[in-house]
């Protein structure tokens, strides 16, 4: 597969899961430097949210991707908003 | 009501106090700690450093959070301890009595015995004062020599670049942490760090740190070179803070010995984070784990047990993510090497695990920007090291911890010019699945991924 074309893919995916999805942290890699909150255009305290371990959902979060492209850490990532709602089994 | 006292202010302290108020509304919580700052993010130090944060950023709790925890925190040192009389003396409030107590005292930065190691202008990066004091002298100086062959190195040299300082990098061996990452990997963050403009010098180690009136104005090195700098950065490994614990007669190693219940050899007194030296029955030996996140989970073990809930605390397969030369990079599990140690003492991110035990078979792609390399054993994954793109850590991550089998797809793993991504997200992917129908069948809680 061509590098343009993979990276092609990865875009769509990309704008796809912002569209669709909440940033999602995963805290056992947060350090709670703060980089995310203090990138955030809205103010959303994420690192707060990386701390509890839950998804960001915040009615202002406009899943730009500040947070998760500054994390150092990729503490961050995007995740389908089904598949976050999904009960637990 | 019983009264906790917390030993230190860090993110273990934190932890067990959170852990504890969730199963005790009415005892008393005490944090006491040396540093005046109180809890702050120390892995946060080197972002502060570079200029990507602020100090204020530096503090994920404010003083309505600690208020809402009823948690009070003391700036005060505490000097000795009575384990017969249940308390423990501190250098201006006096005694103070506990019903139970965790010694959450963390780690040092090891000081070599070099000749000028006291002069203005050597500098650690260890603690909130320690960044601004090399903040503040990086304003003046012109040039940097940063000595170190770990992480916090590579924060501090990153760092001070940064602040347009000239850096100048000793390495004792041929390329830089031989101890964890392999060749390919060192090569990358080495020319990375040279594109920065950081000057790496390997097999060069420091004879003598010379000054004048009190300050640095070079290094020499042992083969009689002159670097000539204002500014000696140092991270040559940390050391526990053991000595109060030692004083009173607890069971110390390197650390705090503790059992699973983070419990030392003296009844009510329990150890967590880095200063604790935890059992691990796997490796059926103690281990010192210097991870924020793991020193975090010992936290709210202790604290659990410290409220009276029985919780063994399982060290999860260590899972150290950090940013080399701006490449975000996870490690995991056994991904060390045989070779002999280039570095004296401990470095933050290392873990005996990966000296104990053998090497096994290599397996690694690399594409320029990402790159996976993967140990992979007879039946399980052993260890990884993930750079740049980390989307497969969270499986990768499970499948090490939870040594899962891998035999349906080792060989095609180890086959020449193996699609590594690929294998491992469809794989990745089938043991999911399989582990939630697990979960569902027999009514235990879904798989725990990534805890590390």
């Amino acid at each position: 597969m061509t590098h343009w074309w993979k990276a092609l893919r990865a875009l769509f995916w990309q704008q796809k899961a912002r569209m669709d999805g909440v940033v999602v942290p995963d805290n056992s890699r947060c350090v709670q430097c703060g980089i995310c909150s203090y990138n955030c255009p809205i103010g959303i305290d994420v690192r707060r949210y990386a701390w509890e371990g839950r998804p960001i959902r915040d009615d202002h979060c406009v899943t730009c991707g500040q947070c998760v492209a500054r994390c150092p850490r990729g503490v961050l990532r995007f995740e389908a908003l089904a598949r976050t709602l999904q009960p637990t089994p | 009501m019983r009264r906790y006292v917390i030993v230190g202010t860090g993110v273990a302290a934190v932890a067990a106090a959170e852990a504890i108020r969730q199963r005790d509304p009415s005892g008393t919580i005490v944090l006491v700690g040396m540093e005046a700052e109180g809890y702050y993010s120390r892995p946060g130090l080197a972002y502060y450093l570079t200029g990507e944060i602020p100090e204020a950023m530096l503090f994920p709790f404010r003083d309505a959070d600690f208020r809402r925890l009823q948690v009070q925190v003391v700036h005060d040192r505490v000097e000795g301890l009575d384990p017969a009389g249940q308390r423990v003396r501190l250098a201006r409030r006096g005694w103070l009595a506990y019903d139970r107590l965790l010694l959450a005292t963390g780690a040092r930065a090891a000081r070599p015995s070099w000749p000028g190691v006291d002069l203005e202008g050597v500098v650690y990066l260890d603690n909130l004062a320690h960044t601004r004091h090399v903040i503040r002298l990086a304003r003046k100086a012109k040039e940097a020599v940063v000595v170190g062959g770990g992480i916090t190195a590579l924060e501090l040299a990153e760092g001070l670049q940064a602040r347009r300082v000239r850096v100048h990098y000793l390495l004792r061996g041929d390329r830089y942490w031989r101890r964890v990452l392999d060749p390919v990997e060192s090569r990358l963050v080495e020319q990375r760090l040279a594109q920065m403009g950081i000057r790496l010098h390997h097999h060069t180690q420091v004879a003598e740190i010379l000054g004048h009136k009190g300050r640095v104005t070079g290094v020499r090195t042992q083969d009689g070179r002159v670097l000539r700098c204002q500014l000696v950065g140092i991270a040559v490994g940390i050391r526990p803070r053991i000595e109060l614990a030692r004083e009173a007669g607890i069971a110390t190693d390197r650390g705090i010995l503790v059992n699973p219940y983070l419990e030392t050899n003296l009844p009510h007194v329990y150890a967590a984070g880095d200063v604790a030296q935890v059992f691990d029955p796997r490796l059926g030996q103690h281990v010192l784990d210097s991870l924020w996140p793991l020193a975090r989970q010992q936290g709210m073990a202790a604290g659990a047990n410290m409220a009276g809930h029985r919780v063994p605390y399982r060290r999860s397969t260590p899972l150290n993510v950090t940013r080399l030369a701006h490449i975000t990079t996870a490690i995991m599990g056994q991904v060390g090497q045989r070779d002999a140690d280039p570095d004296a003492g401990l470095v933050r991110g290392d873990s005996e695990v990966w000296r104990a035990l053998p090497d096994a078979i290599l397996a690694q792609k690399s594409d320029e920007v990402n790159l996976i390399r993967l140990m992979v054993g007879r039946r399980t994954l052993l260890g990884a090291v993930v750079m740049g793109d980390q989307s497969l850590v969270r499986g990768l991550y499970t499948l090490i911890d939870r040594q899962v089998d891998i035999t349906p797809i080792r060989e095609r793993l180890l086959a020449p010019d193996a699609p590594l991504g690929d294998l491992l997200a469809a794989f990745w992917s089938e043991v999911q699945a399989h582990l939630r129908t697990a979960a569902a069948e027999d009514g235990s809680p879904p798989p725990r991924e990534a805890s590390g």
